[in-house]
């Protein structure tokens, strides 16, 4: 899709690793996709650096004591004294760090790394602080809209570059340096209003657009920051931040904001200064141009980027963790990567042994005795709503069925489970909550749900089996409820054949079963007739008749269908 | 060490303010809880604070492990002001046997966590709604008590453990279990001002700091010394402030009305208006001195019907205003 007119996309990702070098109190930047284009980055951007700068690679699992520094067990070990390292941040500084797979940063690295930024020391219990200022390379490799770099990292990097559909080089756009400076003071002004109309209210992102733009003019050798500057801060640090489409300018068609449409625009008054409209909205073009073109998707999700969380992120899932949760033994192996040494257990392993190895006076340790801790976490429980939200549900029991649904809500947030949210009607099935712990969201979301349209039972059957089999492979053990009048009328192709629909409802639900889920049905029809039961059998669930229980009443029927 | 952002340059947020002042005069108050967004200058506020407190005698603060000769008499340390992270394990937060002491000497040793070492200072948890909660579990046990008592490994330790459990969160990314809500004495929400001149006098002022933080300290330095002395006058007055019985009355009354359970509210109301009372230099707290504070102190402590979509504040609020006309 090369469009003559659409930003240099890939030069301004250029120009902004050669201004993380320039003003390191950028943070840095993260980079989704890209391929072979993001080494051109890194090289950029080391080259931008003074001679001799270090470079670190982060592994995904580094432990505390690789990062910030600790003991040298080994060494330790053999030489019965205490010897430290130090860590991998600290020997980055003054240089950059890369972070490879930052999608998959465990967000208590994130968090260590975000408290370094932040002061700009390692704190080593030993040695006191160390400076460590660098500047960040994520690599983010993530596919879905869901994996992203930890919030507390992306939080602090100026520069969130989306290079995924970017395959080559875009051809460099014309330089647009004959700019009209602007004040420092109106410089604040500009970006403070632009924040504001893209609906960001975090402080960071605004200062790191008043660094870039500051870092671009200091790039080109001026002293003063023109609109161009502001511009480019605009669409390279606030546009991917948006949170919501800015209001169009009075002399654009209200309803009509396609991005492509408005880069040409933008291009034109740039290049030109034809644009008439006070400077702020030259800026205000700039980053509506760049705005990510699924933000109104995401926003309709009832998230941006920055609200995806990082609970969402199925950490601790496990049964057996090597690093957390309660304390469940020792086994034997080498401490690292988050592990812990059990001492006790170790010295115990050790004890027998202490004539033969010929100890005197200190005990003789082995790598063979090494015992570490076992943890065990608690599975965490994923309720999965399947709401039928079709119009023939809608007319009498959609509004009790949602009743049923906060009750069960309010449960799962005393048992801290998380809940997701499917509905389905007319041509499909939506997931209208990812796995989430906010109740907040949940209720809103299901205030929000309309009503109307057919019945495609086998399109919601299948999506809560999806995300019930996601959940299961991150080690969360998912529970799926079922609110359908049962009176499947859309087959799985999307037609409306009552017949078909039937046979597709059951395949549906029989896959459910087959798969080991298990799940509960509420048939919310005013007159229960035997297709619920028929479905909720081939699910191998619980049928339960909303009729004749009250809210109350099904609430604690499903809560012994519960696993746990 | 770098300079930290001026307590009285942070624009705006009022009520963070009042209440990391109100915790500062009074740590009985127990902890605040901070809910709001990233970027809204919740931990800024917060390091502020510590940085701005006079420094303490090193006998008040820190790890004690009751050895002579450590502190010399009179020496003092900055406030602490402990970071706990995200990924923090068990060991890290409430002290372990000392590995390489254990290993090298074979002697058996404590190792002081992060518990013990902010004592006498704050402890500060960012997404404290995404903590573990055995962690969680742990944190709120010694909060209440004051102590840390570490009975693992063959060791037998227990310290004191004082400190201003400073939380924050965000509401849209979890939930916090209202065990826990309860502990927190007060809390406050935050959100970015939606006002433009206050936003560019935010920019214009953290730009300003982060270019010269020096000369931008200096400037501040007349206003930080006066909130310095209202935290001091407050401290001193503490003692002195009385709170009349009336005003107890209304307290409780309040504490009807909004359906907070259990005594710890009527408790921290109290406490939290005399603390205010002690910062504004008044001898006896008013009702003024409870409407203000009541948001503060109970909004989290509603048993919340999940389903009601008024806000807490509102109906604190509303009974504040049939209460008092």
């Amino acid at each position: 899709m090369p469009d003559p007119h659409a930003p240099d996309r890939f030069g301004d990702a250029r120009i902004a690793a050669r201004l993380c070098a320039i003003d390191p109190g950028l943070g840095g930047l993260i980079v989704r996709g890209g391929g072979d284009l993001r080494e051109t980055l890194v090289t950029d951007l080391r080259e931008a650096l003074p001679a001799g700068a270090p470079v670190r690679r982060i592994p995904t699992h580094i432990d505390d004591d690789g990062l910030l520094g600790g003991i040298d067990l080994t060494a330790t070990l053999a030489q019965g004294k205490a010897v430290t390292r130090s860590g991998l941040l600290q020997a980055a500084h003054g240089g950059m760090v890369i972070v490879p797979m930052a999608e998959r940063l465990p967000d208590a690295v994130a968090a260590r790394i975000a408290a370094v930024i932040d002061t700009g020391t390692v704190v080593t219990e030993r040695d006191g602080q160390a400076p460590a200022r660098f500047v960040i390379m994520a690599l983010d490799d993530g596919i879905a809209l869901e994996e992203h770099p930890p919030a507390a990292l992306a939080e602090r990097m100026a520069f969130w570059i989306d290079l995924a559909d970017l395959c080559a080089p875009t051809p460099p756009a014309p330089a647009d340096e004959a700019g009209e400076s602007v004040s420092p003071y109106e410089a604040i002004d500009i970006i403070a209003r632009t924040a504001a109309a893209l609906g960001i209210d975090s402080v960071r992102p605004a200062l790191f657009a008043l660094r870039a733009a500051r870092a671009r003019a200091h790039l080109a050798g001026r002293h003063a920051i023109t609109l161009p500057d502001l511009a480019f801060a605009a669409r390279m640090v606030l546009a991917p931040r948006a949170t919501r489409m800015p209001a169009t300018p009075d002399e654009a068609p209200p309803d009509q904001p396609p991005p492509d449409a408005e880069a040409d625009e933008r291009d034109d008054g740039e290049q030109s200064q034809r644009e008439p409209g006070p400077i702020e909205d030259v800026v205000l073009e700039a980053a509506r141009a760049a705005i990510p073109a699924d933000l109104l998707t995401r926003i309709a999700d009832g998230s941006a980027r920055r609200a995806r969380t990082n609970a969402m992120r199925g950490k601790g899932a496990r049964r057996k963790s090597a690093l957390r949760g309660r304390p469940m033994g020792a086994t034997a192996g080498v401490p690292g990567g988050g592990r812990r040494l059990s001492v006790i257990d170790t010295l115990r392993a050790a004890a027998p042994w202490q004539r033969l190895r010929g100890a005197t006076d200190r005990i003789v340790i082995r790598r063979d005795d090494l015992r570490v801790r076992r943890f065990q976490t608690r599975a965490e429980v994923l309720t999965i709503f399947a709401v039928d939200a079709s119009g023939s549900a809608a007319a009498a029991r959609l509004a009790e069925a949602k009743g049923a649904v906060e009750l069960l809500l309010a449960e799962a947030y005393v048992k801290r489970a998380h809940v997701a949210l499917v509905a389905f009607r007319g041509p499909g099935a939506d997931l209208l909550l990812p796995p989430t712990r906010s109740l907040t969201r949940a209720r809103r979301m299901l205030a929000e749900l309309p009503g109307g349209g057919g019945t495609p039972l086998a399109a919601g059957l299948a999506a809560a089996r999806e995300l019930a089999e996601a959940a299961r492979a991150r080690g969360r053990t998912p529970f799926v409820i079922v609110l359908t009048d049962g009176r499947a009328n859309i087959a799985a192709d999307g037609r409306a054949v009552r017949s078909q629909a039937e046979a597709d409802a059951t395949a549906e639900a029989t896959a459910m079963r087959l798969a080991g889920i298990p799940a509960a049905f509420v048939d919310t029809s005013a007159r229960p007739r035997p297709e619920g039961a028929a479905i909720a059998a081939a699910m191998g669930a619980r049928y339960l008749p909303l009729p004749r229980a009250d809210a109350g009443a099904m609430h604690a029927a499903i809560g012994r269908a519960q696993p746990g | 060490m770098r300079v930290s952002f001026p307590f009285s340059a942070i624009v705006g947020q009022d009520e963070m303010k009042r209440a990391l002042l109100m915790a500062a005069v009074d740590a009985r108050i127990g902890g605040v809880m901070v809910f709001g967004d990233r970027g809204t200058g919740k931990s800024t506020a917060v390091r502020a604070l510590a940085a701005l407190l006079p420094p303490i005698p090193v006998t008040d603060g820190g790890y004690q492990d009751g050895s002579t000769g450590m502190a010399k008499a009179g020496a003092t340390m900055p406030v602490p002001f402990i970071d706990l992270p995200l990924g923090a394990t068990e060991d890290r937060v409430v002290g372990a046997l000392d590995l390489e002491r254990a290993l090298g000497a074979g002697v058996k040793a404590f190792e002081p966590g992060l518990l013990a070492r902010a004592h006498g200072g704050f402890l500060y948890i960012d997404e404290v709604n995404l903590l573990e909660d055995h962690i969680v579990d742990l944190l709120l046990d010694v909060a209440a008590s004051g102590e840390n008592v570490v009975e693992r490994e063959g060791l037998s330790v227990r310290h004191p453990a004082r400190f201003v459990l400073v939380g924050s969160g965000n509401p849209e990314e979890g939930e916090l279990r209202p065990q826990l809500l309860d502990r927190f004495g007060l809390s406050v929400e935050v959100r970015t001002p939606q006002d433009l001149k206050q936003r560019v006098e935010i920019l214009k002022r953290c730009d300003a700091f982060e270019r010269t933080p020096d000369e931008f300290a200096e400037q501040w330095r007349r206003e930080e010394r006066k909130t310095l002395k209202k935290i001091a006058r407050g401290r001193a007055a503490l003692a002195t402030v009385t709170v009349p019985d009336d005003v107890l009355m209304l307290a409780s009354r309040l504490c009807i009305a909004v359906g907070a359970d259990g005594l710890r509210g009527e408790l921290t109301l109290m406490r939290s208006a005399r603390a205010l009372a002690a910062l504004d230099g008044a001898d006896v707290v008013t009702a003024t001195h409870i409407a203000t504070v009541a948001p503060m102190a109970l909004r989290h402590r509603l048993r919340r019907n999940v389903l009601d979509e008024t806000g807490s504040t509102t109906r604190i609020e509303r009974a504040l205003e049939e209460l008092v006309a």
